[in-house]
């Protein structure tokens, strides 16, 4: 049972994420809302890990490359913010919407 | 006593994730981030993998660090001196985040999950290393080359005038082009 639940928990961060990283207009805060649904990634990798699989090292294999995609996320999420905003003085998601089809 | 645990640092994660998109003042919501992002550290170590529950929590504390410096920097309302709106398709949002949730739930619950096979090894931070360095190596190496092209790509990105602005695409300019003029007047 408390595999379940845990999974529940892994869920429910992803969803916040989700629904923070499609609702914010703030660039900052959609990276916000990425970095929870990678915490749920994170809760839902040790969870198999623990509960179903803990002689193989996969789980954990997992998680290093969830924390590996958090960091790249910020460092280019910033590198974009601060390109976009030296350029055009964009700081929000409605003011950069050329591509929008 | 481990579940009790177990349930509280769940139900902070979940609450600190919720109060992110809550409050008025970025800084705040970038402290429940954190607060969030450690309970997720947390619920690691307590499922026996403490050496990553321990580098999640570091590095969930350095990255927020360094997010509520961009915070300030770049968010219309970085103290929330005043209640304003951020939002965007918010009934949208809601409905695509609650659908997902409740797929997922439906989907843990009704997936006939297999019984667990073995037990943990008497260390588990060997089994990361050994996985990493043998078996794994391939992602390791990966996951090197994606950091790498990250620092470089963040810095490029980042460049306010890089060399190609000096000095032209192919670089064969002889005296830079700089808004002002340095040197001793040659």
């Amino acid at each position: 049972m408390t595999f379940e639940l845990v999974c529940v928990l892994a869920a429910g961060l992803f969803s916040v994420g989700l629904f923070g990283a499609l609702s914010q207009q703030s660039i900052v805060m959609i990276m916000m809302g990425i970095e929870l649904m990678i915490g749920g990634v994170i809760v839902a990798a040790a969870a198999f890990w623990h509960f179903l699989a803990p002689s193989g090292a996969d789980g954990q294999v997992v998680i290093v490359a969830a924390v590996v995609a958090m960091a790249v996320e910020m460092a280019m999420g910033f590198a974009v913010t601060t390109a976009i905003y030296r350029a055009r003085q964009v700081d929000m998601t409605d003011m950069a919407e050329d591509l929008k089809g | 006593m481990e579940s009790v645990l177990l349930a509280v640092l769940g139900v902070l994660a979940l609450a600190g994730g919720v109060l992110v998109f809550r409050c008025d003042s970025m800084a705040r919501a970038t402290f429940a981030l954190l607060l969030s992002l450690c309970c997720v550290g947390g619920v690691v170590a307590l499922l026996g993998l403490p050496y990553l529950g321990v580098v999640t929590v570091l590095m969930m504390i350095m990255e927020m660090v360094v997010m509520a410096v961009f915070m300030v920097a770049y968010m219309m309302n970085p103290a929330g001196l005043m209640p304003m709106s951020m939002l965007h398709n918010r009934r949208g949002s809601l409905a695509v985040g609650a659908g997902v949730f409740a797929a997922l739930v439906i989907a843990v619950f009704l997936v006939p999950w297999p019984a667990r096979r073995g037990g943990p090894p008497p260390d588990t931070t060997v089994q990361v290393g050994r996985a990493l360095m043998g078996g794994q190596m391939l992602t390791m190496i990966v996951l090197g080359f994606v950091l790498l092209a990250t620092m470089v790509g963040a810095t490029v990105l980042a460049t306010r005038r890089g060399r190609y602005d000096r000095f032209g695409d192919a670089l064969d300019r002889r005296t830079p082009r700089d808004p002002v003029g340095g040197g001793v007047g040659r």
